[in-house]
């Protein structure tokens, strides 16, 4: 026993530093085929979003009477035409901008508000827990859709308040996800021990609760970025979010439904566009979920 | 300070679990510790005993204060715990514990040395300095910090960890130690080496422990005294040589006369002690133990025992030995004869 008490002369030497949890993380997410292909087309989406307004084909607001719903593959439109005569292709490559603006802002924000107050009702208890759980319930009796519409409603058309009222749409479910998994975290004994050496609560939750929960809330988070896309296109769809003559892909949906009947393919493409990204998006989410797990 | 004043003294220390209401079910409490004294001496160690669910892990958790008593108080050092006298931060600095599952007690997101290095860092030492305590404490626990320091808790044995778990409640520099079920989930080998690393560290750093486990060959080779826990209540408490020799209480003798001998002629025939303990919600009147107690009377099923003293260090609560009762087999006067 003694013996392998006394410390070797060599313990001056550089500590091993061992690689840490993301870089696990990391190796298995490359590892996922599904996930990979997910993150590639997400990549190009928000390369699109970025900079598809520089290398589109044609001008997406260039209308033409003449050229109205020519179909896919027509001499210099590839996508087509939509009722106006724009090009397609163009203005799907520029909506990507405002379609992934419109998914990704909302459940950021959601994210941030609700991560917060979600980890205070989880790490607190008592009372207080229970005060912003049963209010949180209270959202939770809308369906999402109905509560996105009322409160755009509510406040009016327009982007802002179409954001505004995403946010407001996704903060209970991430609250409740992030109230969930800091209760968990809370009852382990790592967080026992950091109470029993007399650390306040602030000291405790940056410490050891934060990274603990912070990986689980966000890959949830992760999937509602498709439904918020979705919800999004619905409110621009109903003339609550983005306006004409900007192209968006729900708003775009919305104006071609009247060439559904003459060019059904032209005017399945937005809709297409948006089951894409969802789908990339819901996959990353799932392989950030599968790659997180310590277990496998 | 005289020597005779206790380092840590428990007094009436109770933890009653509300239940929720439920129809056709009156709300009631599950009585989980119920009025518990006892006292540590500096340097000692005690060990606490007793059958899963009868309030050993409780008491800890009450003692260290993650989680508030219903009634009673803890001094430490002739101060009340938690008064203007001994703030909760600075007993926590003195008083500190180490759990039974090493896994769960280790941050999975923090390297061990961050670990250990982050109790210290919490009581005002820079960050600088409570690494370099950590790395002393991991070589001093047997683990060589070049190796160890940055690794994370999954890349370690249960062995290990647990000697990290160690290194971090040493880290306040404490006085005293509780161990709750520290070496239970470790392989016999392990355990009996990090066993041995508790007894030099106690003796290294003047510590003084508090073992509660259920594994009576440990608690023997580890204690100075021992105290025998029934139902959320103490039966019997002495010193370990006297508890094992002779152990007055009924249920404390079945429970240590379970111990499996090594020598087959020394093994009993007599049964231990049958049946499951009574439910904590609504425990038996009188003496707790009543219930499954061969030596039990009607007096047994109306009167509580107190804890009596039977000579200097042995105290025991059982009617048998208590004076002035009306118990058919008595031991009061046996005890006075023999004295």
């Amino acid at each position: 026993m003694n013996a392998s008490l006394s410390i070797p002369a060599a313990s001056v030497a550089a500590i091993e530093q061992s690689p840490g949890y993301w870089s696990g993380v990391f190796k298995r997410f490359l590892r996922d085929r599904v996930a990979m292909i997910a993150a590639v087309v997400v990549l190009v989406l928000v390369l699109l979003a970025l900079f598809g307004t520089y290398v589109t084909p044609a001008d997406p607001y260039q209308s033409s009477m003449l050229k109205r719903l020519k179909p896919i593959g027509t001499e210099g439109f590839l996508l087509g035409t939509d009722e106006l005569g724009r090009d397609m292709m163009s203005r799907l490559m520029v909506g990507a901008r405002l379609s992934l603006f419109m998914g990704i802002t909302p459940v950021l924000f959601a994210f941030l508000i609700g991560s917060v107050i979600g980890i205070i009702a989880g790490y607190t208890g008592g009372w207080l827990n229970t005060a912003i759980m049963r209010t949180v319930d209270v959202f939770y009796a809308f369906p999402s859709v109905l509560l996105a519409i009322a409160l755009s409603g509510a406040l009016g058309a327009g982007i802002g308040n179409a954001l505004i009222s995403l946010t407001l749409v996704f903060i209970p479910p991430i609250c409740r996800v992030a109230e969930s998994v800091t209760a968990q975290v809370r009852s382990r004994d790592y967080v026992e021990a950091a109470r029993a050496s007399g650390a306040n609560a602030f000291a405790i939750i940056k410490t050891h609760v934060l990274g603990n929960v912070l990986g689980p809330i966000f890959v949830y988070a992760t999937s509602l970025i498709a439904v918020s896309m979705i919800l999004a296109s619905g409110l621009s769809f109903l003339g609550l979010g983005v306006k004409p003559p900007e192209p968006e892909w729900g708003l775009m949906l919305n104006t071609l439904r009247t060439a559904i009947y003459t060019q059904p393919w032209i005017a399945a493409l937005p809709g297409l566009m948006i089951f894409i990204t969802s789908i990339s998006f819901n996959m990353l989410s799932d392989g950030l979920r599968s790659a997180m797990d310590v277990k496998q | 300070m005289r020597a005779a004043t206790p380092l840590l003294d428990v007094r009436g220390l109770t933890k009653h679990f509300p239940l929720k209401a439920s129809p056709g079910n009156k709300s009631g409490v599950v009585r989980a510790v119920d009025d518990v004294n006892f006292s540590v001496m500096r340097g000692e160690t005690l060990g606490i005993v007793g059958e899963s669910g009868c309030g050993k892990s409780t008491t800890a958790r009450l003692l260290m204060h993650l989680i508030n008593p219903t009634a009673g108080e803890v001094i430490f050092e002739g101060k009340v715990v938690g008064s203007r006298d001994l703030p909760m931060k600075e007993f926590h600095r003195q008083v500190q514990m180490v759990f039974q599952d090493s896994y769960s007690s280790l941050n999975p997101r923090l390297t061990v040395e961050a670990s250990i290095a982050f109790g210290p860092q919490v009581h005002g030492v820079s960050e600088k300095e409570a690494v370099k305590r950590a790395r002393d404490l991991l070589a001093r626990v047997g683990l060589e910090p070049a190796r160890f320091a940055g690794r994370y808790p999954h890349e370690l044995s249960g062995g290990q960890r647990q000697r990290v778990n160690i290194a971090r409640a040493l880290a306040l520099e404490p006085r005293v130690v509780i161990l709750d079920e520290a070496v239970s989930a470790l392989d016999k080998s392990v355990e009996a080496q990090v066993l041995n690393l508790l007894l030099d560290l106690k003796q290294d750093f003047n510590l003084t422990y508090l073992f509660i486990s259920h594994d009576l060959n440990v608690v023997r080779y580890i204690s100075d005294r021992v105290m025998v826990m029934y139902l959320g209540q103490v039966v019997e408490m002495a010193s370990t040589d006297a508890i094992f020799a002779s152990a007055k209480h009924p249920y404390a003798d079945a429970l240590l006369s379970s111990m499996p001998s090594m020598d087959p002629d020394q093994r009993t025939e007599a049964p231990p002690i049958s049946g499951d303990p009574p439910n904590p919600i609504n425990p038996p009147s009188g003496c707790r133990f009543h219930t499954r107690c061969t030596f039990a009377e009607s007096v047994c099923s109306s009167r509580s025992p107190q804890l009596t003293s039977i000579d200097e260090t042995h105290r025991v609560a059982c009617l048998m030995y208590e004076a002035n009762v009306q118990h058919p087999r008595s031991r009061v006067n046996v005890l006075k004869v023999a004295a």
